[in-house]
């Protein structure tokens, strides 16, 4: 790729450092493309046990089938769980940031916009939720409403919409009191037409920082959540319960816990990273 | 100071008294709240002198003033499962927590302070893109999973440290780490900021052309003036502690809240959930409270920003 240096072109050269400084949009587009595509990337069935090959290492090899990425205690395979396991964190991921994004910029912006009495009682709401440890907030309410996947991302968002209240209430505040807001409620435009098409364009921007940023956040709870089973239930590959069994093997298969672990922590890795570079083009919230 | 101390005194009660209204809804989300309160063996008899004990029939906002009267008076009620007052639980178990969270806020602490300063000193050089990466990692990295690799290196393949229980000062070590990882990433990033903040500022300046050399100017200006944010920064991670370590119990077997909560769940002991969270809670508007006076005392300004 960096043979073109010789004809003197003037376009922006695509080198291999300049693509490689993109790597964690590019691992992120990788591991979305692992759980879009799982069916036909994984080797096996995620859920079909061998019992006659249980807790075999990685790249065991019987009648003609390789474990790469080894087998767990039901000679399930691996890689192919892992693989699976991408769909479950991804898509919690994705759900709850968006639902908790919605309810707590609506929140912020109606507090921001509205004042008075609105503000007092909404923000106030905002301290309570964020008093509790937002982990412990959802333990409790996942142990009201059971497990499951769609609990798991109502739970989810029920802990996390006051940071995207926060930051929406915050950069409210701001943007409605520029002139040409100010002109535009002076000429009779309605509340929702203002929101909608002076303040949101003018605080997107932060909230996306944040809401990547909370996607990172979002995989590690569901992953917690999942690995003290209180989320996603078995059999459903999911990496934090693929830990939890793990962690009973870890003396004599490590494999088990490894892999989920590291899929996990490149995922969080590249949003967070992806989320710091926003932060430093956009500015944080 | 007065008035700044019953103002934010004020706030701190009208948290709680959200926090005790948000726990009642939530525990009547389920609609009959004695299903979780008993164990599944529960008899019908059980399920309805449970009902009268707990007032069920009476309008929902008589329960609910009752809730409060009893949150009140800090009484945390009897769990039904292990039939003993959630006190006597708890208290049985909070040693070995602050145990842990103190270890993890010194690892956090000892690493992300000296850390910070670093990145902060050396600043558009490599050493400090480096030291940001590892940071990064220590930021995404799932408590579980490092806690898991910690066993598998320190405990199954090197043996240099028992593996799960409490005991001495080496079974300390791997959970207190683990714990200690997110925080440490905090502490450098808040130091780190801090510290570049007040480089910026004029005195830094004349005292490096006073000839103050850097090991001068870090201890007598520039960890004084950080301190703030950091302040600040340990009001919120007691908290961060206290929900990391429902996890870092489970992985290493410690016998401290968080382990007691993922028991107390899969024993379908609710009033011992229900206690854990509220006390979470109370410990976080506490400590964001006392950070909001060390706050005052530090730096005058916010106390008289407060009046006005």
């Amino acid at each position: 790729m960096t043979t073109d240096a010789a004809d003197g072109t003037a376009k922006p050269r695509v080198t291999l450092a300049r693509v490689l400084a993109w790597w964690p949009a590019i691992l992120l587009a990788g591991l979305a493309l692992c759980a879009v595509l799982a069916p036909w990337l994984a080797p096996f069935d995620p859920d079909r046990q061998n019992l006659l090959a249980r807790l075999k290492p990685p790249g065991f090899e019987a009648r003609g089938v390789i474990f790469h990425l080894g087998s767990d205690e039901l000679g399930r395979d691996v890689l192919s769980r892992v693989i699976y396991g991408a769909r479950v964190s991804i898509s919690v991921a994705v759900l709850s940031v968006l639902l908790s994004g919605i309810v707590g910029v609506a929140v912020g912006m109606a507090a921001g916009y509205m004042r008075g009495w609105v503000e007092t009682v909404l923000m106030r709401l905002v301290d309570v939720f964020l008093s509790i440890p937002a982990i412990l907030l959802a333990i409790i309410t996942v142990a009201v409403l059971g497990p499951g996947f769609g609990n798991v991302i109502i739970v989810l968002a029920l802990t996390r919409w006051p940071r995207y209240a926060r930051v929406a209430y915050g950069q409210t505040l701001v943007i409605a009191d520029r002139p040409f807001v100010r002109l535009s409620r002076a000429m009779g435009a309605s509340a929702p037409r203002v929101i909608a098409l002076h303040i949101l364009p003018n605080i997107i921007g932060p909230l996306l920082v944040v809401a990547t940023l909370e996607f990172g956040l979002m995989v590690l709870f569901e992953a917690g959540l999942s690995f003290l089973g209180l989320g996603v239930q078995p059999p459903t590959a999911s990496w934090g319960s693929m830990m939890s069994t793990g962690r009973n093997y870890v003396a004599t298969a490590w494999w088990i816990s490894m892999f989920p672990g590291l899929a996990l922590f490149l995922l969080v890795l590249s949003a967070n990273l992806i989320g710091d570079r926003l932060g430093d083009r956009i500015g944080k919230g | 100071m007065l008035r700044f101390l019953l103002n934010r005194g004020g706030q701190a009660l009208i948290a709680a008294f959200g926090v005790v209204t948000l726990v009642f809804f939530i525990q009547r989300l389920s609609g009959d709240p004695t299903a979780l309160l008993l164990p599944e063996t529960a008899t019908q008899q059980d399920i309805e002198a449970m009902r009268a004990s707990l007032g069920l029939d009476r309008a929902l906002w008589v329960q609910y003033l009752d809730f409060l009267w009893q949150m009140a008076r800090f009484d945390l009620g009897r769990s039904f499962v292990q039939n003993a007052s959630v006190w006597d639980i708890i208290l049985s178990r909070l040693p070995q927590t602050l145990q842990l969270a103190a270890g993890a806020l010194a690892v956090a602490l000892l690493i992300g302070l000296p850390l910070g300063l670093i990145m902060a000193l050396t600043r558009g050089r490599a050493v400090s893109r480096w030291i940001m990466g590892l940071v990064l990692a220590c930021q995404s990295m799932p408590t579980f999973w490092s806690g898991i690799m910690m066993i598998l290196v320190f405990g199954v393949w090197l043996r240099w440290l028992p593996t799960s229980g409490i005991g001495t000062l080496a079974h300390l070590v791997m959970p207190s780490v683990a714990l200690g990882l997110l925080s440490l990433a905090t502490y450098a990033r808040i130091t780190r900021a801090a510290v570049v903040d007040e480089l910026s500022r004029d005195y830094v300046r004349s005292a490096r052309a006073r000839g103050a050399g850097t090991g001068r100017l870090v201890r007598h200006h520039l960890l004084c003036n950080s301190m703030i944010p950091i302040i600040t920064i340990t009001a919120l991670e007691i908290s961060q502690l206290l929900a990391g370590a429902v996890i870092v119990e489970t992985v290493f077997a410690w016998p401290g809240l968080g382990l007691l909560t993922v028991q107390s769940i899969a024993a379908r002991d609710f009033m011992v959930v229900q206690a854990v969270v509220l006390l979470g809670a109370f410990v976080t508007i506490g400590a964001n409270l006392a950070a909001d006076i060390l706050y005052s005392i530090v730096d005058p300004r916010v106390r008289l920003g407060a009046k006005s």
